[in-house]
């Protein structure tokens, strides 16, 4: 039941990208279609997964001060796998999220957990607070992604909707990103303040 | 040697390709700490310190020891370790020998740490001045003349953000949109403006 509790709360109550506003950069750039939003959702949730299990399995050989270098190191090498293995078998996604899969590694998301949780707590419940963050992470990416791409781009997953729709090419640029979070945050908040 | 090609860069790093407003790097630190313009142009100017710097050693790192080596795969440890450790050690330098500087942007330096502006310059440099393995004509220096562009457009980011977010204390905005989110929309219109700068020609 306690492992149940630390999967869900990841993926509404402490939202990464909704509620802590955690690792917005790689959210915000990579989520102009669908598919690269999936992409990079998975990508990070390999790295906290593979990562929050590591951190756990050393967290008391590790001494304190040099504790954020470890973590780095760590993340650094998970990032790394999963950054050579989508370059092997998905080489179009990988030039379309471009520099974004290196950039994992400076996720704040990633470090966050690492040190807010699996630094603390045994291996098996890691995993599964990875699994709920993951989660709630990569259903945010394919939130906004969805609303970018039909907005901007007249498509869903690369189909085409309505020939009628002109789409604004402004949803699919920067401002675009920026407003369709702030929006989302809002609708967010307000949802929860009115339960 | 052509001196126009620098200015370009620069200006293209500030304007047109804004670190924070149109490529997404610094977010983080964008919205958590561009509230006053004191605090916000101080990590501004220890961010800029930062990615030229980074620049210069993780150019070096990789043209002299990553490639002859044949490591290109090493390239995100190892630039994330030099980064990490060079913050540190600057921050130890500061605090040892000007107390002063310290107190200005002291307590901003472990957050660039984690910054992805400077990861990602760092990033972008191997990514633009190497072709095929091998630096492009004065690699090094366009290198350098980048990571100061970010640095300085970041600066120029937060301290547009800084000054609307100190007006935006005495605004009556609706509750649910209160700090993080209008600031994602103010953001948002400052993007858009930034994009009248993009297909400029120079």
């Amino acid at each position: 039941m306690k492992m149940l509790g630390e999967f869900v709360k990841g993926v509404w109550r402490e939202n990464p990208t909704f509620r802590l506003a955690l690792g917005l950069c790689p959210t915000l750039a990579v989520s102009t279609s669908v598919i690269n939003g999936i992409g990079m959702g998975v990508a990070a949730t390999f790295v906290l997964v593979g990562s929050n299990i590591f951190v756990s399995i050393i967290r008391s050989k590790i001494p304190n001060k040099v504790r954020i270098p470890c973590f780095i190191v760590v993340i650094a090498t998970f990032v790394t796998i999963a950054d050579l293995f989508m370059k092997a078998y998905t080489p179009a996604l990988s030039r379309s999220l471009g520099m974004f899969v290196p950039l994992i590694v400076v996720n704040c998301m990633v470090l966050g957990r690492a040190e807010a949780f699996s630094s603390k707590y045994p291996p098996l419940r890691s995993i599964f607070d990875a699994l709920g963050m993951g989660l709630g992470f990569t259903w945010a990416l394919i939130l906004i992604s969805a609303i970018r791409e039909v907005l901007g781009n007249g498509t869903i997953m690369g189909v085409l909707i309505n020939k009628n729709f002109q789409p604004p090419l402004f949803m699919i640029l920067a401002p675009g990103a920026l407003l369709t979070i702030g929006l989302l945050i809002g609708l967010i908040n307000y949802i929860t303040s009115r339960r | 040697m052509d001196f126009s090609v620098y200015i370009t860069i620069i200006i293209s790093t500030v304007f047109i390709n804004n670190f924070i407003l149109s490529r997404f790097l610094g977010l983080c630190s964008f919205i958590g700490v561009s509230k006053q313009t004191v605090p916000a142009v101080s990590m501004g100017a220890a961010v800029t310190f930062v990615t030229t710097m980074a620049s210069l050693i993780t150019w070096l790192i990789y043209n002299y020891i990553l490639i002859p080596f044949h490591l290109e795969y090493l390239r995100t440890i190892s630039f994330i370790l030099v980064v990490a450790s060079f913050v540190q050690f600057t921050e130890i330098i500061i605090q040892k020998k000007s107390p002063a500087l310290y107190r200005i942007f002291g307590i901003y330096l472990p957050l660039i740490t984690v910054n992805c502006a400077v990861f990602g310059v760092t990033v972008l440099n191997t990514d633009v001045f190497f072709l095929a393995g091998k630096p492009v004509d004065y690699s090094l220096l366009k290198s350098i003349v980048q990571g100061f562009g970010a640095g300085a457009g970041y600066t120029l980011a937060m301290f547009l953000m800084s000054g609307i977010r100190e007006r935006l204390e005495f605004a009556e905005i609706p509750r649910s949109l209160k700090d993080i989110p209008i600031t994602f929309i103010i953001a948002s219109l400052m993007s858009l403006a930034f994009l009248g700068f993009s297909g400029f020609k120079i």
